[in-house]
């Protein structure tokens, strides 16, 4: 028996403990369950009415906040986003600037078609010049005819006419036709600028490049 | 054959679908409505005026119809159709002479979306006549405006699609007048329509995914509401 207790110290304590039981001390008297309820501290859900600050933001408006704010941020951005997606950045369209040929391929009082099909131009020689009139009508952007006999640009869509400065004189279209930029590039060759506009009704016919003088 | 609908009516399957006895009672008659999907929108009780035919003429239900048509077709039509500039105009004269009942299909799309402009204008000239935009319809009249936008909208953009000389000239048309609007704005929506400044690629694309997509699940959610709305009102 004494062997066994000094191997296994465990057993022998146990073994003592069961012998050996203290009385159950008496249980403190705040444990004792009362009728009236403890004291509870206030949750943090709304600031103490004695607070002296100004917003009085508690814990949960705080973070309700910052979830709205989070969201309606989000969507906005994501709004803005989708919008500006909308937009090409890159566009695969034709160039607006070509050269024309040299001045003397054209003859005076000519109106050139030779780029209308490709470039949506026509380019016309006068006694002192060039200058390039845009073939879309300013109508509602059909392509005009140019017609020799009756001397006037006239848009089969709904019967606009121009005369050969490209000023409207009947149909629907509210304004003349537009010039485009035209000059003479460093070869000597024409260069034609779509993208470069001269309105007539906006006094920028006599600005420079809306006319090539060129006498030859 | 009694005995079979007895039997297909008892059988596991069929009572799984329809959790409702035979319309033999007016419970059941009340239940065969509310537990289906399709029907449960119908109001618990209708008007004998609205449902005769020459207070209506179906028009509504026409245009419907119609929407669904043009629904199959389209969907048949895209299974031919390229949206990109080299290809779409080929594909849609294969279309005609190529492909087995695409003319016919391609027609039955075509002429349905004319009907369809044509029954749903007269669609609000009945509800106008007959005063159907009045209180407590007033809203459904404003979804009604919608979807007439919406039938034009999508008329307009298929427009494009065929990408001939018509096509081109009256997207052109079209997109011009929007630039008409004022402080730039016009420029800006002709801009975001054409994704571009000429009629081209970007354009027929766009217009290919408003025609397909975007305006059909746009006038579809609004006809779901506009014929729930129409069911609560009493209407048919």
């Amino acid at each position: 028996m004494a062997e066994q207790t000094t191997n296994d110290p465990l057993k022998s304590e146990t073994a003592v403990a069961t012998s050996e039981k203290p009385p159950i001390p008496p249980k403190p008297a705040a444990a004792q369950i009362s009728a009236t309820p403890l004291p509870r501290k206030p949750k943090q859900d709304r600031a103490p009415d004695d607070d002296p600050g100004i917003w009085r933001m508690s814990r949960r408006s705080i973070l309700s906040l910052a979830g709205w704010l989070a969201f309606f941020g989000f969507i906005a951005t994501s709004t803005i986003g989708a919008l500006r997606f909308m937009f090409p950045r890159v566009l695969f369209e034709p160039p607006t600037k070509f050269k024309a040929g040299f001045p003397q391929d054209y003859v005076v009082g000519e109106v050139s078609e030779k780029y209308k099909d490709e470039k949506r131009v026509w380019i016309v020689r006068e006694k002192d010049g060039f200058y390039a009139v845009i073939a879309i009508c300013t109508h509602l952007g059909c392509t005009p005819r140019w017609l020799p006999s009756d001397n006037k640009f006239k848009c089969p869509c709904h019967g606009s006419g121009f005369y050969k400065s490209a000023i409207n004189f009947e149909g629907p279209a509210p304004r003349p036709l537009e010039r485009a930029y035209i000059g003479l590039a460093d070869d000597g060759e024409i260069e034609i600028d779509r993208s470069i506009k001269f309105l007539y009704e906006k006094g920028e016919w006599g600005k420079p490049g809306s006319f090539l003088e060129y006498k030859g | 054959m009694r005995t079979f609908f007895e039997q297909l009516f008892r059988s596991q399957v069929w009572r799984s679908v329809f959790r409702h006895g035979l319309p033999e009672s007016n419970r059941t008659r009340a239940e065969a409505i509310f537990f289906n999907f399709f029907l449960h929108v119908h109001p618990t009780k209708v008007r004998k005026r609205s449902v005769r035919f020459n207070y209506t003429w179906g028009l509504g239900g026409l245009s419907f119809g119609l929407f669904i048509i043009l629904t199959v077709t389209g969907a048949l039509l895209m299974l031919y159709y390229r949206p990109s500039a080299p290809q779409a105009y080929w594909d849609m004269k294969d279309l005609q002479f190529v492909v087995s009942s695409g003319q016919f299909l391609r027609n039955m799309h075509r002429w349905a979306a004319h009907a369809m402009v044509a029954v749903v204008f007269l669609h609000m000239l009945r509800v106008f006549y007959t005063g159907s935009y009045r209180p407590p319809k007033e809203f459904n009249w404003v979804i009604g405006v919608v979807l007439l936008v919406a039938t034009i909208l999508l008329s307009y953009t298929g427009y494009l699609l065929p990408w001939d000389q018509l096509a081109f000239w009256g997207i052109s048309v079209g997109t011009n007048m929007a630039r008409a609007m004022p402080f730039g704005i016009g420029e800006k929506i002709s801009f975001l329509l054409l994704g571009g400044n000429i009629v081209g690629e970007n354009a027929l694309v766009r217009f290919y995914v408003l025609h397909c997509f975007i305006l059909p699940v746009a006038a579809m959610v609004l006809m779901g509401i506009h014929f729930w709305r129409v069911r609560k009102d009493g209407g048919v």
